[in-house]
Parts: structure tokens; sequence; C-alpha cells
């Protein structure tokens, strides 16, 4: 069994990660780290570079948790990546960070969050950026 | 000083403002230049004032040139042939986290030259125009010749390819009526050739549908990521080190521009090489120089200002952009040549003047928004190119509202991408597009005046010049090999001939193609 977590370098990102390596060592399974970019832009800062790599590395070897890291540059779209990996690795949790959208924002550019929430066959954890109340 | 206040009113500084904006825009995006976004912008100016269109191009035109260095010094991508040089020291100084100060000095350096160079077409152009009104049609002849063989061979990396693609615009030139005769040639029979290919559509084909397929082809790319800016500012070792090269970048880049030959590469890439030269800190060049952005980039736009003067001063684009205004000029029912500045002083003199108000609007608009034209680059291109295609067709298709035209854009639009794949450079179809049927009215002038002589080609001593020197052009670089293959390398006259370069280090020799050629290669599709 495995936990797969979106990650990409912002505070919701962060979160999730944060809280995916609690949830790993809590239930002693191995974490999957995603971070993938469509490389459709000729700029994408949600795509970690070669020292976010091994910063990103680094940690999650402090954490002392079994671990794999899944990196795109030119995967597919996001939300499709972390639910074929997830298949294929008969996940028991994903793990996602949530950012306010607006319900127009929503309709003109879809939401990766929404489609992991629907159509992923495993629980979901999803976070905010900072989680007290 | 009509001319300014023609410019100044408020309708036409709208449209300045808008041709800025939108040039900065297509500068910034690499793949993207002016002169596909004035070739988009030439069916929606059927229904506006002549001025009014051809201000707003002046200000894409030099927004193109402003907005090309943003991305070559923020991402090492330049949007432009002519900033591919800057891309070098630019780049290195932000990733040293010297971006804002190679932004400022960048925008400044552009300001000055523009402003410089703008000036200098108002003095130059008038007296081209004086020496141009006596030249007779052999001579104007040579002239075109001159321009399409320096702009084909003697700029382009490859002769062959230069040339084959020269000769693709010139056959597509040619399609139509004969103008004297009334014969119909290369028409195949097609009704809706024979008035001709619209120049549009040849120009949108070439620029938006074949970069389109390109792109579509090599639509993923690893993407790279923002180094972070603040607004551009300069500190006062700044200034002191960026106003000389300024100067000397402006007095390389207009001479350049201003001959029908053209083109920015060759002065922006003499200017590196002098501030290199000449400056105090030469350990720094590599490194991230500011001399070695400030120079390049007064010669880039110094050259832009310089080729209006051969477009308005003779009829004649040395650049693509220059080329597609002229074709809009033409469109308009106004005769491009030495008599615009005589039939058309309103016109002209509007469009100088918005030179300088654009000029200044840019500097204006990009020193403290230069990280916000950064952003337009996490655009999704499959958005943009989306966008870009239902303009071309849309234009293309409200030329003459036939569909023939359609076939045609897509037809030319595979040519484009043809060109692209193979590496054949895109300015001298356009150019061939556009100069070949000048030329082909000159040269049958030519042959009516000397009743079909052959000998009526250097009929005039200025023509037999011109002949003599595009031989040497196009001799000279065979030349020079053949006689350092005679003398071996190690020759003591060719080093003496390149003794600078040799003295300057091994360095700059393998610092240019190490960064030019993977850059120029891309910036080269982009031309404009």
């Amino acid at each position: 069994m495995t936990i797969v977590v979106g990650y990409i370098p912002s505070p919701e990102g962060e979160a999730a990660l944060e809280r995916a390596i609690l949830e790993a060592r809590r239930s002693e399974v191995r974490l999957i780290v995603v971070n993938s970019s469509k490389g459709d832009q000729l700029v994408d800062d949600r795509l970690i570079d070669a020292k976010q790599y091994h910063e990103l590395e680094a940690r999650l070897s402090d954490a002392g948790i079994d671990f794999w890291i899944e990196r795109h540059t030119q995967g597919a779209d996001a939300a499709d990546q972390i639910l074929h990996i997830a298949q294929a690795q008969r996940a028991e949790l994903i793990v996602i960070g949530l950012r306010k959208r607006t319900a127009m924002g929503k309709f003109l550019m879809g939401s990766n969050a929404q489609r992991i929430l629907l159509q992923a066959s495993c629980p979901v954890l999803s976070l905010k950026a900072s989680s007290d109340w | 000083m009509g001319g300014f206040a023609a410019a100044l009113t408020p309708i036409n500084l709208l449209f300045a403002f808008a041709g800025v904006i939108l040039g900065t825009a297509v500068g910034v995006l690499p793949g993207i230049g002016p002169a596909m976004a004035v070739a988009l912008l030439l069916p929606l100016t059927f229904g506006m004032e002549t001025s009014s269109a051809l201000i707003m191009f002046a200000g894409i035109y030099y927004g193109g040139m402003y907005g090309g260095s943003t991305t070559s010094i923020l991402l090492n991508t330049p949007g432009e042939s002519a900033t591919v040089i800057t891309a070098i020291e630019g780049h290195k100084m932000a990733k040293a986290g010297r971006a804002a100060q190679a932004l400022a000095t960048a925008a400044i350096g552009s300001f000055v030259a523009g402003t410089i160079g703008t000036a200098l077409l108002v003095t130059v152009a008038p007296i081209v125009v004086k020496f141009a009104v006596s030249l007779g049609a052999p001579s104007y002849f040579a002239i075109m010749v001159l321009a399409l063989v320096t702009v084909t061979a003697v700029l382009g990396s490859s002769k062959i390819r230069g040339f084959a693609s020269l000769g693709l615009g010139l056959a597509i030139g040619l399609v139509g009526m004969d103008p004297v005769s009334g014969q119909q040639r290369l028409t195949f029979g097609f009704a809706p050739l024979v008035d001709g290919m619209d120049i549009v559509v040849v120009a949108v084909a070439i620029f938006a549908i074949g970069e389109a397929l390109w792109i579509a082809a090599h639509l993923r790319t690893s993407p790279a990521r923002t180094i972070p800016v603040g607004a551009p500012w300069m500190g006062k070792e700044d200034w002191k080190r960026s106003w000389k090269p300024w100067l000397r970048g402006t007095a390389f880049g207009f001479p350049f521009g201003a001959l029908p030959a053209g083109g920015a590469e060759v002065p922006t890439f003499l200017s590196y090489v002098t501030e290199k030269k000449l400056s105090k800190h030469p350990e720094e060049f590599g490194h991230g120089a500011i001399e070695g952005v400030a120079g390049p980039e007064a010669a880039n736009n110094a050259s832009a200002a310089g080729t209006l003067t051969p477009m308005l001063a003779l009829g004649l684009p040395t650049n693509a952009t220059a080329a597609v205004m002229l074709a809009f000029l033409t469109m308009k029912g106004i005769q491009p040549g030495p008599l615009l500045f005589e039939n058309e002083p309103d016109l002209v003199w509007a469009l100088i003047a918005s030179l300088f108000i654009g000029n200044t609007l840019l500097l204006l608009i990009n020193l403290p928004l230069a990280p916000l034209w950064a952003k337009l680059l996490k655009i999704p291109r499959p958005y943009l190119y989306a966008g870009i295609l239902f303009f071309a067709t849309l234009g293309a298709f409200s030329v003459n509202m036939q569909v023939a035209d359609l076939w045609l854009l897509l037809l030319i639009g595979l040519l484009g991408f043809a060109l692209r794949r193979f590496g054949l450079p895109v300015l001298p179809l356009i150019l061939g597009v556009i100069i070949g049927p000048m030329a082909e009215e000159q040269l049958r002038k030519t042959f009516q005046l000397s009743a079909g002589e052959v000998s009526g080609l250097w009929s005039e001593p200025l023509a037999v010049g011109i002949y003599v020197l595009i031989a040497v052009l196009l001799l000279l670089p065979v030349l020079i090999s053949v006689i350092r293959r005679k003398r071996g390398t190690a020759s003591a006259a060719a080093e003496a001939l390149l003794g600078d370069d040799a003295a300057g280090g091994p360095e700059p020799e393998q610092a240019k193609p190490g960064h030019g050629n993977e850059n120029s290669k891309a910036a080269e599709r982009n031309e404009s």
C-alpha cells in the first residue's frame, strides 16, 4: 500500500507534503511524491528544479520513510497524472493541497482538485495552506 | 512639427499606445514577432485612417525590439534574432541577481538609441530622397538586387538555403497577370490567382500559420523557471558604465540599419565585440558585464530606426516588419518610393513623430512593468496559438472574402512550416514576394527604355557601381577562404588581419558560438 501526494512548491503544496509525510510515517507505508508539468508553457514555477529536487529528497530521507519522487517535465495533466499513479500503485490515500478558486475561475480553468476528489477510488485528504482555525 | 500635431491627437496617441503594448507583448513571446503581429492586424486596418494604422505599426515595430530583450535577459531565450547577443551577458547578469539593472540598461539604452536613431532618420531620409529622385530605372533595379542579395547571402547562415527561400518568394511574387503584356503567369488556370496572391495572405500564412504548425509539432518543452526581478533600476556605477556603450551601439546600429542590406545581427555583434575590447572590466565579460547588454541593445534599436530610412526614402524594406508595413501602404493605394515624402508629407511626418512618442511610451511602460511582461510566458501555448490561428484565418478571409484564399493560406502555411523544418530563413522569402514585383517593374521599364537591349541594365554609372559591389560581396567570402586554404591557417597575413581577435584570446570565439548559435537558430525562425 502507498500514499500518493501531489506536490508543487507553494504554501498549499508544502502543507500537503507535510501532512503526507506524517500519514506515511504513521501507517509505515511508501510515499510517492508527484510533481509534474505539461510543458506547454515556457515558464512554469510549479515544476521543481534540480535544487528543489535534491532538497525534497533530503527532506524525505530525513523523515525516515520509504519514498519515491515522480517528476515529469512533459507529463500529462496534473490530475490525470496523480490518478494514474494512484491507480497503478493501488494507493490507500491521496493527499492534495487546495486553494481558493472562484466559481468563475473554476468554470474557466477547471479544477484539478475537483477531478481528483470525484474520480479517485480511494480516500482523498485535502488541505488548505494554513490549517489553524 | 506638423507631424507632432497629427501624432498627438488623442486617437492617434491611443493607437500608438496600443501599438507599443502589443509590440512589447509579441516581442516578449519567443516565436511571435512584430512581423507576425503586423501581418495579423493588416485586415483590421481596412477601415482605419492610414496614418493611425501606420502609427500603431510603428509602435509594434519598436515595441518588439524592447520586448525581445526582456526574454533574452530573464530566460536566455531571445524573442528576436536581434537580441541574441543581449542574452549572452544579460542572462548571466540576471543569474547573478542583477536582472533589474540589466533590464534597466536595456530599456534606457533602447530609448536613447531609438531617439537618436529617429533623429538621424529625420536628417538622413530627405537627403536620400533627393538622391533617389534622380535615380533611373536601371539603378533602382540594381539597388533592389543589392538588397535581395545582401539579405539572402550575407546575413544568413547558409547561402544555398537563403537563395532557395528567395527563389520561392520571387516565384510567389510572379503569380498573377503580367503587368505589361497581361499574360497570365503561374495561375494554372485557377481563376482566383489571376490577381496574384494577396500579400496579406502570404504574410499571415508564412508568419502565423507556419509558426503555429511548427509550435504544434514541438509543443512540449521542459519549462524554465522565472528569475525574480524587482522594478528595474540602476546605480551610479551602472550609469557610468552604460552611457558610452549606448552611444557607441547607436553609432554601429544606425548605419547598418540604413543600408539597403539591413539586419540588426551584425551591428549588435560588432557592438558586443567593441565593448569587450574597450571595457575596463574585460574579466567581467562572459559573467554578466553591463556594457555587454547596453551596447548591443542600443545597436539593435538604432538599426531598427535605420531600417526605416530605405523603407521611407526608397520604398525598399530590409526586414520583415518593414516589408509588411510597406505592403500595407501599397494596399492603401499609396505609392512607396522616393516620392512618398513629397506626396504624403503628413503621413510621413506623423509616422516619424509617432516614433519619438512611441519610444517615450515604451520607456515609461517598460521600466516599471518588466516583471509583469515576463508573466506572459506563463500562458499555455495551446491557448496562444489557437488564438493566433483564429485571427490568421479571419484575417486572410476578410481580405477578399473568398474561400480560395483560405486554401492558399493553408498551403503557404504548410510551406512556412517546411521552411522552418528545413532551416530555410523566412526573411528572403517575404522580401522576395514584396520586392520581386517592384524589381520586375523597374526591370521592364529598363528594357522598354533600352528597346529590349540587355546592355540597358548597366547604362547608368551608379548601376555599374552597385553590380560591382554585389560581385565583391559575393566573391569576397569565397576569395578569403581560398586564400586561407592556400596559405594555411597559420599564415602571418591572416593572423595580422585577424590580429585583434587573436589577441583577445580564444575566449571570444568560443563564447560566441556556444551561446550565439543555439539561440540564433531559434531566433532566426522568428526573424522579423
